[in-house]
Parts: structure tokens; C-alpha cells; sequence
């Protein structure tokens, strides 16, 4: 993912003398770039160890886990073949409905939060991307929340939609309205859980689509307004066209970070009403490692891990379609 | 300013694009929509502060005010004398481990990277393919299988499970290669030709340039270890073992609604990640800017 962002923002930033070097030293290694195989190794060992041990080992480990009946705490883990997955693809079967719900639960979210997490932040871009005093502290203040862990936004939250004792609820009432159980009742969670995570994240996306503004030339503009174009005409042929590859980018990230949901359910509304508001993410924890039934569990996140890299693969090819050629590697 | 901070942060050498003549009034509406817009982006976290501060009685009252009516430390020292939530002790483990992590980051990351980017070698092209792809790979599907292996290694509810494994992730290689294949081969070709060994000229010409780079790595990689939430949660199970996230969670359980601890320890989390955001923020945001944060 993080390539394509780096790949269209370089390709238009660097200077062109470094952008060729840089080609140069990709493609067609030159002497200086030889080097004995103790010496490569001694450079890229360490990480391959790690690399090995806890990314490439995993990927093929979880798949062996599961197609197997993998309970953590017993020596016996037989093999099941594919029995975990049909049960997923069971209804009626004892991880099914769970994992659906929570399945149906993170795609609520998703569908909630990602559209927020597009219009806001790329409106916040565009109104920032300007010279004026204080810009570079308003930017800083936007981009705060983010720099703070899920478990501070969590409590915070909870304090601030509590039905008793919270802020928004004193608002409410101050104003004569009925309180609200933000964190415990359908459709309130909903907002308990896409509000905060507004807050934290539209920053990050904002930085994005900044430095994607900023590399759409200046003449573009001046052009459109010889021709008469308004600020909306502007904005509708030139800032969105030149933006699109950023917007896909950020999009992508955004629906996997949506997808990704476990904290804020975890800490704000606790999966409740019921389990209305339990993640995937929060499922495949507590059935793998605190009821350690991994082989379900991981079951669970293959299916989730194949729903995602459909996503990616989607963007993708978005991507692709119609960027100039000259622009991929 | 430098070839080399050019490199680094091409977003903060370019102008804004100028902003586009307005017609009509003379009120700064953008100016009074965007400050109304920062003091809501800031208003939560200026209530943690503030009801960190009150007392507990004062936090559960009918009557409720941002501002504390007698100004107390009572929560900060609540919570920092409880041996059931040591959260002086969450706090050291996470300074210990995002450190630690972020060390080790830097120099194996770094060397990879310098390696994929700069010297040939036998089934590279290969292995920087396979490192890049795992960018795409879905942090969900590591999750239980890395739990049975630090289990096999004897480092669950131990800091190591949460050091090591997060140091294999792909994005500081990804990072810090991007960032060599940018600079010019001349650098090391002179040293090439005065028989320096590769080693010596990695610490001496490479490291140095490319500091502004590596601070950046380093902050992204700190930020993200002091902020993790659902790896700690469940390898870690100690009360005096935890990390601050996974134990912020437990202040929930602990103090039901005495929000005025709950928040200290809220603060308490918060005061190391929005200092270093402070000091250092146009790193943090133009990292972020040029590859965005790992997950």
C-alpha cells in the first residue's frame, strides 16, 4: 500500500537528476554496488531472522493451525482438514453466528466511518492548503489525536458519552433534551464508536491528502482561471482529478483501518447490546486467545485476511487502470 | 538547505500552492471555520486534562463545569499509589520496550535496507519482492500463529513478546530503502575506489546523511509501540507486566465511573507521545505523508 503513496509522491517531488540515480541504482548495478555474499549477508541477516521468524513463518504456520482441531492448552491437536471452515460456512454451527455477526458488525462500521473519513479530512486539506498564520498549529492540533493510543481515546470517550456522568450527556440535558445511552443501545453505539474514530484518525488522513495537494502544479489553477472556472469548477476539474491516485491510496487505508475495528468496540461500548457491536478482529481475539480455540480462530482470520487482500487487490487494479505508465516502476 | 533534507522531506522545501484569490468580503471566514474547528478537534482532550483534575466527588456531581472548582491531584495520586494498577510500572515497561524496539528497528531495518537498495546480491530482487508484499498482508493474519510461537520461545507475559516480533515488520526496510535508492551513488563510489570496506563506509558516510530519515523512522516506530493495543492486550497478563495501553484498559474494571483517576491515568499515557509529537512534528507529519504509519 504504502508504496503507491511514496511511489506517486516521489515521482513528482524528487528533482529529476536524483530521480535518475535512482533509477540507476535499481536497475543495473553498477561496480559500486558489488560487494562480497558475508558482506550482504552480514547486512540483511538480522532482519531475514526476524523477517522469517515472525512474518513469513506465521503466514504459513496460521494456515497449518487452521486445519487443525488447536486447542493451546491441550497436547492433542488433531487434524481436521477443512471441517473448521465448513463450520464457519454452517449456519447453525457454534462459530458461525458469531463470526457473521462480527463480520456484519465491522462492515457496519466500515460503511459508517469510511465516507466520514474521506469528505472531512479531504475538506480540512483543501482549507489548509494555504498560506496563512497559525496554519502549521491548526494542522499540528488536527493531526493530535492521532499520536494517542487507542486505549486513551477509549476511556476518554467513555467518559465523555457516559449516560450519567458524561459531558455530552450533561450538553444534552443542560439543553433540554433526553439523555442518551451512547455506549449501550442500537443505534447510539453506532456514533460511540464512528465519532471518536473520526476524531483520532481524519488528522492522519488530512496529512495525506495535503502532501497530495501539494504536488498538483500551481498553473493547473492559474490555467482554470483564465478560463473563467469558479472555486467549485476548480475544485470539481483540477484538485480531484490530480488527486485521485492519493484518494484511492487513501481510501485503501481506510477501509483496512476501518476493517482493522477493535479497540473502540473493545473499550467504548464493550460489544454491547449484546454482541451488536463486537469486531471481527475482537471475535478472532477472544475465541483464539482467550477461549484458545485457535483453529477456529484462525479460520476466522483467513477468511477476514482473503476478504482484505480482496480490497487491496481491488484498489489496485483501480489504480492501474489510469495511471500514466511513465508514473509505475 | 541541503541536497540531503531535500531528499528527506520534499513536502516542507515546497510552497504552499498560493491561495487562490477570493472575491468578495474582506471576513476571514476560512481563518474563523478553521479555529472554531481546532478547538472541537481539541475540546476532548482538553476535558481529560481538566477532569483529571477535579476531584471524584466533583466529576460525579449534577452540576458540571469544565473548569476544576478545586483544582486537585487527588486522581494523579490515586492512581500512581495503587499496587493493583501500577501504572508508574505499565509506564517504564513501555519505555523500556518502544525503546528497545525502536533501536532495533533502526539498525536491522536500516541495514536491510541499505543492502536491498545497494549491493548485489543473489535472490534479491526476489527477497525485496517478498518483503514489500508483505505490506499487504493483514496484521489479523499473523495474530494467532506469532501467539504460539513467542508462547514456544517462553516470552509470553514477558517485554521480549512485545520488542522482537513487532521489530519484523516490513515498512522500516521499506522506509529506509526508499530513502537510499534516493541518494546519489557518487557518495560511495569515491570511498569505493579508496578501498574503504562496506561497512565502515555505511557508518561513516551513509548513516550520517541519512539521520533526518532515521529520526523519522524512529518516531514513527516509538509511536506505534508505546500506542499498541491488542498484541500487549493479549500476551501480557501480569498486573506488574503490562505495557500503558493494555493497562489503561484495566483502569475501566478498577474504577468503574471515578473518571477523575480513570483520566489521570489517561494523562499520565498521554504526556510522553504529545511531547515528542510537539518537538518533533513536522517529522511525525511528513513521514506519515510519505508512507504512511505500518498497519
Amino acid at each position: 500500500m504504502a508504496t503507491i503513496a511514496t511511489e506517486v509522491a516521489t515521482s513528482t517531488a524528487a528533482p529529476p537528476e536524483e530521480r535518475r540515480h535512482g533509477r540507476r541504482a535499481a536497475n543495473s548495478d553498477p561496480a559500486v554496488m558489488r560487494a562480497g555474499k558475508g558482506t550482504a549477508l552480514l547486512f540483511v541477516g538480522p532482519y531475514l531472522v526476524l523477517f522469517g521468524t515472525f512474518v513469513l513463518a506465521p503466514i504459513v504456520y496460521g494456515l497449518w493451525i487452521s486445519l487443525h482441531e488447536w486447542d493451546f492448552l491441550l497436547p492433542g491437536k488433531p487434524f481436521v482438514g477443512l471441517q473448521n471452515y465448513i463450520d464457519l460456512f454452517t449456519p447453525g454451527s457454534p462459530t458461525s453466528e458469531p463470526f457473521w455477526s462480527s463480520m456484519r458488525a465491522t462492515g457496519i462500521f466500515t460503511v459508517l466511518s469510511v465516507p466520514l473519513l474521506m469528505v472531512l479530512p479531504l475538506a480540512l486539506a483543501v482549507a489548509l492548503n494555504t498560506k496563512f498564520r497559525g496554519r502549521n498549529a491548526v494542522r499540528a492540533i488536527f493531526f493530535a489525536p492521532y499520536v494517542l493510543g487507542v486505549a486513551v481515546i477509549g476511556l476518554l470517550w467513555r467518559y465523555l458519552l457516559d449516560p450519567n456522568v458524561g459531558v455530552v450527556n450533561y450538553y444534552l440535558d443542560q439543553l433540554g433534551f433526553d439523555r442518551i445511552p451512547f455506549t449501550t443501545a442500537t443505534p447510539w453505539v453506532w456514533l460511540a464508536l464512528v465519532v471518536p474514530t473520526i476524531w483520532w484518525t481524519a488528522g492522519y488522513n488530512m496529512v495525506i491528502f495535503l502532501a497530495g495537494l501539494q504536488d498538483i502544479s500551481p498553473e493547473l489553477y492559474e490555467a482554470a482561471e483564465l478560463d473563467g472556472a469558479n472555486a467549485w469548477q476548480r475544485f470539481r476539474n483540477v484538485t480531484l482529478p490530480g488527486l485521485r491516485p492519493v484518494t484511492i491510496f487513501v481510501l485503501t487505508i481506510t477501509i483496512l483501518a476501518s476493517a482493522n475495528l477493535f479497540g473502540q468496540s473493545y473499550l467504548i461500548t464493550q460489544g454491547q447490546p449484546g454482541n451488536e457491536t463486537r469486531s471481527a478482529i475482537m471475535q478472532i481475539g477472544e475465541e483464539g486467545l482467550r477461549r484458545f480455540n485457535m483453529g477456529s480462530a484462525s479460520a476466522m482470520s483467513t477468511v477476514m485476511t482473503l476478504a482484505l487482500l480482496l480490497i487491496s487487490l481491488l484498489s489496485l487494479s483501480l489504480l492501474r487502470e489510469r495511471t500514466p505508465t511513465e508514473k509505475k516502476r | 538547505m541541503s541536497a540531503t533534507t531535500t531528499t528527506t522531506a520534499p513536502t516542507s522545501t515546497r510552497p504552499p500552492v498560493a491561495d487562490p484569490p477570493r472575491s468578495g468580503s474582506r471576513v476571514p471566514w476560512r481563518a474563523i471555520f478553521l479555529a472554531l474547528l481546532a478547538l472541537l478537534f481539541l475540546a476532548p482532550l482538553l476535558w481529560m486534562v481538566s477532569t483529571s483534575l477535579k476531584s471524584t466527588s466533583e466529576v460525579s456531581q449534577a452540576e458540571l463545569s469544565f473548569l476544576p472548582q478545586n483544582p486537585t491531584t487527588e486522581g494523579y495520586s490515586t492512581i500512581l499509589g495503587a499496587p493493583q494498577t501500577p501504572v508508574a510500572q505499565w509506564f517504564l515497561n513501555s519505555m523500556v520496550a518502544a525503546t528497545a524496539q525502536t533501536l532495533l528497528v533502526l539498525v536491522v531495518a536500516t541495514m536491510a535496507a541499505y543492502a536491498l537498495a545497494r549491493l548485489s546480491f543473489p535472490g534479491k530482487k526476489i527477497l525485496t519482492g517478498l518483503v514489500l508484499a508483505t505490506l499487504f498482508v493483514p496484521p489479523i493474519s499473523l495474530l494467532i500463529p506469532n501467539y504460539v510461537i513467542v508462547a514456544n520461545f517462553g516470552w509470553l507475559d514477558s517485554l521480549a513478546a512485545v520488542i522482537v516480533p513487532g521489530a519484523a515488520g516490513a515498512f522500516g526496510v521499506f522506509f529506509m530503502r526508499q530513502f537510499f535508492t534516493s541518494l546519489p551513488l557518487e557518495l560511495e563510489e569515491a570511498a569505493v575506489l579508496d578501498g574503504a570496506s562496506r561497512f565502515k563506509l555505511f557508518l561513516t558516510i551513509i548513516v550520517p546523511l541519512s539521520r533526518p530519515a532515521m529520526a523519522t523512522l524512529a518516531l514513527l516506530t516509538f509511536l506505534t509501540n508505546w500506542n499498541d493495543f491488542l498484541w500487549p492486550l493479549y500476551v501480557l497478563f501480569s498486573p506488574d507486566r503490562l505495557t500503558i495501553q493494555p493497562g489503561l484498559s484495566t483502569l475501566q474494571s478498577a474504577y468503574t465511573t471515578d473518571y477523575a483517576t480513570i483520566l489521570a491515568g489517561g494523562a499520565i499515557a498521554s504526556i510522553p507521545v504529545l511531547i515528542l509529537f510537539l518537538i518533533s512534528q513536522r517529522f511525525v507529519i511528513e513521514g506519515i505523508a510519505r508512507g504512511g504509519l505500518k498497519g
